[in-house]
């Protein structure tokens, strides 16, 4: 006999501050799928987009819902260098770390994200406004060096052209509001 | 569709797209209506032409007239001067950097000349979003042929007889991949479309998913039919978001004419494909790794034999093929085994596509015949190094590969010939290096990356590339012995011998390589105590001289970043942490107190 199905409700958590509604569109998109097991890695792609990042409740809620151990899904989680298991700020800087890239000078950029942001590598300014992090080449070498501030690409990106790029989406920040 | 009198074509690659090119799509759109020719003129969106840093990039057909490094405000001139009045725009002409005057035709200039196009044939050419555009460039003709024509055992044959290799990098033979599926017993069995392009500074996959889905879509039904498999899945990185939403309308246009989905062309045969998502790993290139994924599991390889073709996805019997080796399937078909292995050299047939980067003129994409020269790649095509610089050395192979020097520019580039000089043809990423690159330092840079992206199943490569990266670090710090070139060539051969995948096993390859040419600079970084190319950390920095210095403090008023301390009459200190390497001491200094970098 199978098991009987779970109910959303019985999947999340108690004590959550995370928007129900996400929830609720992430079980309807595991519910639609025919191969439960095999599509992890698309579902962990759905619920990233959803949440932005995927903390440990919502690896818990997939888990259930897929009907795996959790510790299979942290497993590909954080094998998986696209997850993020921290929230993100409001921007992703994302800094291309390919050769070509490299070659032209990224690491210099890099560096001055770093002093602008006065983070780390991978964390997020205390106004939660900026996420940096660097990726593996995005395959457009021609404009190098690259960096991605969310879907927005700046190519031939030098050290003084950082400062700019932040200062248009400071600015940007503060007309949304 | 109307006639057109000519069309516009607007690169639409992510190097293009990037900066907007569907604005400069509606500012050309909006420039015809105003002159009422927005019938007579089309303008299309189509894949990469493969002059990457000259973005954007739009073609006049059928007049064959590149203009480059266009903004939506040339829009006007484009369509008032060449359109409506027949006069180029000669200030956006493509200027080809060997000749340095305007060329208006790209297919005669440099860049094209060499150039053989196979895998990239439709790649410029047409709408990635159209599918009749590709079935107007005889698209899915070879498909039909196959299924009308052929017996699955005679389309293995002809891909083996074409000799095509496969070009992610390992270079097995596609045929004989194919001929194994096809053996191996079982009903169900499925072909794999290897689109986890993860080597640095490649970029071919990703551009032919984007400007000519439907080839490899093609060749992936052509491949089910040949190997016995009804499934196909194309896994892609998730970081090639356009390729993927092309790939995906691309999908959903052949599902429509009956070109995928069930009893295509009444012949029986069905065939489907889905798309799976990678999530950054590279280690999932590897193809037994990439199954695990494709699973939905953590990418970690498995040993082999067994095989994919006896055991592979869910157990089942499975073919995995690189992107740019499915792009050639269909014009084999139709085109034939002899014609195809007529080009390239005795041990590789047909084209490679290589993306050429790094301090290069010309970025972007080439497709050659195999056998071209390195020097024709590089200086030919890519118009030679960048700035005044000289030619140092030229990657390829990525991660898993090694350097060429000039002394080898001369060889014939195949698969053997690239091994037999250290390096490897791999997927065909090659970065083009000038005098200002440290061979130390690049070699640093792969092994951090190799070490990084170890799954860390097996020992030698997660701990291996881990020492291996510590001793690379400390030479570049300065605080290096000749005791650790030693250890470096100690430790490279285990490595290569005891890993478990293809990662570990070539792991080891930049170093060794560049030891092997390059070892002067490895004796200057731990004898000499120098980085010639002026690029590692330890020695990148001004210094004052104590015994030279007076204390006149000239340097330090000179400093812009006020980065050098000491007081009048005292010997004077610069902060190397917040010194820019202006060079501005350097030149206030008249006590040759202050030393360059490189004279260290």
């Amino acid at each position: 006999m199978s098991q009987p199905e779970l109910q959303l409700e019985d999947s999340i958590p108690a004590t959550t501050d995370l928007p129900m509604e996400h929830y609720k569109t992430l079980a309807s998109y595991i519910g639609g799928l025919e191969d439960k097991k095999g599509s992890l890695i698309n579902v962990l792609h759905k619920a990233q987009e959803l949440f932005g990042y995927l903390p440990k409740e919502v690896q818990l809620f997939i888990a259930r819902k897929l009907d795996m151990p959790a510790a299979k899904v942290f497993g590909v989680v954080s094998f998986y260098s696209y997850f993020t298991t921290e929230p993100v700020g409001k921007y992703t800087i994302s800094i291309c770390m390919g050769t070509a890239c490299f070659v032209r000078g990224a690491e210099k950029v890099l560096e001055e994200f770093k002093k602008e942001l006065d983070i780390e590598n991978g964390e997020t300014t205390k106004d939660g406004l900026f996420t940096m992090k660097d990726v593996r080449c995005i395959g457009a070498c021609g404009l190098a060096p690259v960096v991605f501030l969310d879907d927005q690409v700046f190519g031939h990106v030098t050290v003084d052209g950082v400062r700019e790029i932040l200062k248009k989406y400071r600015k940007e920040h503060e007309h949304a509001d | 569709m109307d006639r057109m009198r000519s069309h516009i074509m607007v690169c639409g690659g992510t190097g293009c797209t990037s900066p907007e090119s569907e604005v400069l799509i509606d500012a050309l759109k909006s420039e015809l209506e105003k002159v009422d020719y927005e019938k007579e003129v089309n303008v299309i969106r189509t894949g990469c032409f493969g002059l990457c840093d000259q973005g954007h990039v739009v073609k006049m057909y059928p007049d064959n007239i590149h203009y480059v490094n266009v903004k939506k405000e040339d829009a006007r001139d484009i369509v008032n001067e060449h359109i409506v009045k027949g006069r180029p725009v000669s200030r956006l002409m493509y200027v080809a950097p060997e000749e340095k005057k305007n060329e208006n035709k790209k297919d005669q200039t440099g860049f094209s000349k060499k150039q053989y196009r196979i895998a990239l044939r439709n790649c410029g050419l047409i709408d990635p979003d159209d599918i009749y555009d590709y079935i107007a460039f005889r698209g899915y003709e070879g498909l039909a042929r196959v299924l009308e024509e052929k017996t699955p055992s005679e389309v293995t044959e002809i891909v083996k007889q074409a000799g095509l290799r496969g070009r992610g990098g390992g270079g097995f033979p596609t045929g004989m991949k194919w001929k194994f599926t096809l053996r191996s017993p079982g009903n169900e069995k499925y072909i794999i479309c290897n689109a986890d392009e993860g080597d640095p500074g490649a970029f071919m996959d990703r551009s032919i998913l984007e400007g000519d889905p439907h080839s490899v879509i093609e060749a992936m039904a052509i491949g089910g039919y040949a190997t016995g498999a009804n499934t196909g899945i194309v896994y892609i990185r998730a970081e090639y978001p356009l390729a993927i939403k092309r790939l995906q309308k691309a999908i959903t246009q052949a599902r429509e004419l009956g070109l995928l989905g069930k009893n295509i062309f009444n012949s029986q045969f069905d065939f489907d494909i889905e798309v799976k998502l990678g999530a950054g790993a590279f280690v999932c290139g590897e193809e037994t790794a990439l199954i695990q994924s494709v699973e939905g599991s953590r990418g970690e390889p498995m040993k082999k034999p067994p095989f994919p073709s006896e055991s592979g996805y869910l157990g089942k019997p499975t073919t995995v093929n690189n992107v740019e080796t499915l792009a050639n399937i269909p014009s084999i078909i139709l085109n034939g085994a002899d014609w195809f292995s007529g080009i390239g050299t005795e041990s590789s047939k047909g084209t490679k596509v290589f993306a050429l980067a790094g301090n290069v003129k010309n970025v972007g994409l080439v497709e050659v015949p195999m056998g071209t020269t390195l020097r024709e790649i590089i200086f030919d095509i890519g118009g030679g190094i960048r700035g005044d610089k000289e030619f140092k050395a030229v990657q390829t192979g990525g991660p898993s590969g090694g350097v060429i020097t000039s002394a080898d520019l001369d060889t014939p580039i195949d698969y053997e010939s690239l091994k037999k000089i250290g390096s490897i043809m791999g997927s065909g990423g090659m970065i083009v290096m000038d005098e200002d690159t440290c061979m130390v330092n690049i070699s640093k840079f792969f092994l951090e990356f190799t070490q990084d992206e170890s799954c860390g199943k097996c020992t030698p490569c997660r701990v291996g590339t881990k020492r291996m990266h510590e001793i690379l670090d400390k030479i570049t710090k300065g605080q290096g012995s000749e005791e650790d070139l030693d250890l470096l060539e100690e430790l490279a051969p285990m490595i290569k011998d005891s890993a478990l995948c293809g990662l570990g096993q070539t792991a080891p390859n930049p170093v060794l390589s560049t030891l092997h040419y390059y070892r002067n600079e490895y004796e200057d970084h731990v004898i000499h105590k120098r980085c010639t190319a002026n690029a590692c950390e330890a020695w990148n920095k001004y210094y004052i001289d104590p015994g030279k210095c007076i204390g006149c403090s000239l340097c330090a008023k000179a400093c812009p970043v006020h980065c050098i301390a000491g007081a009048a009459k005292e010997i004077h200190v610069v902060d190397s942490a917040k010194c820019i390497s202006c060079g501005i001491c350097f030149r206030a200094c008249k006590f040759d107190a202050v030393i360059k970098p490189m004279e260290r």
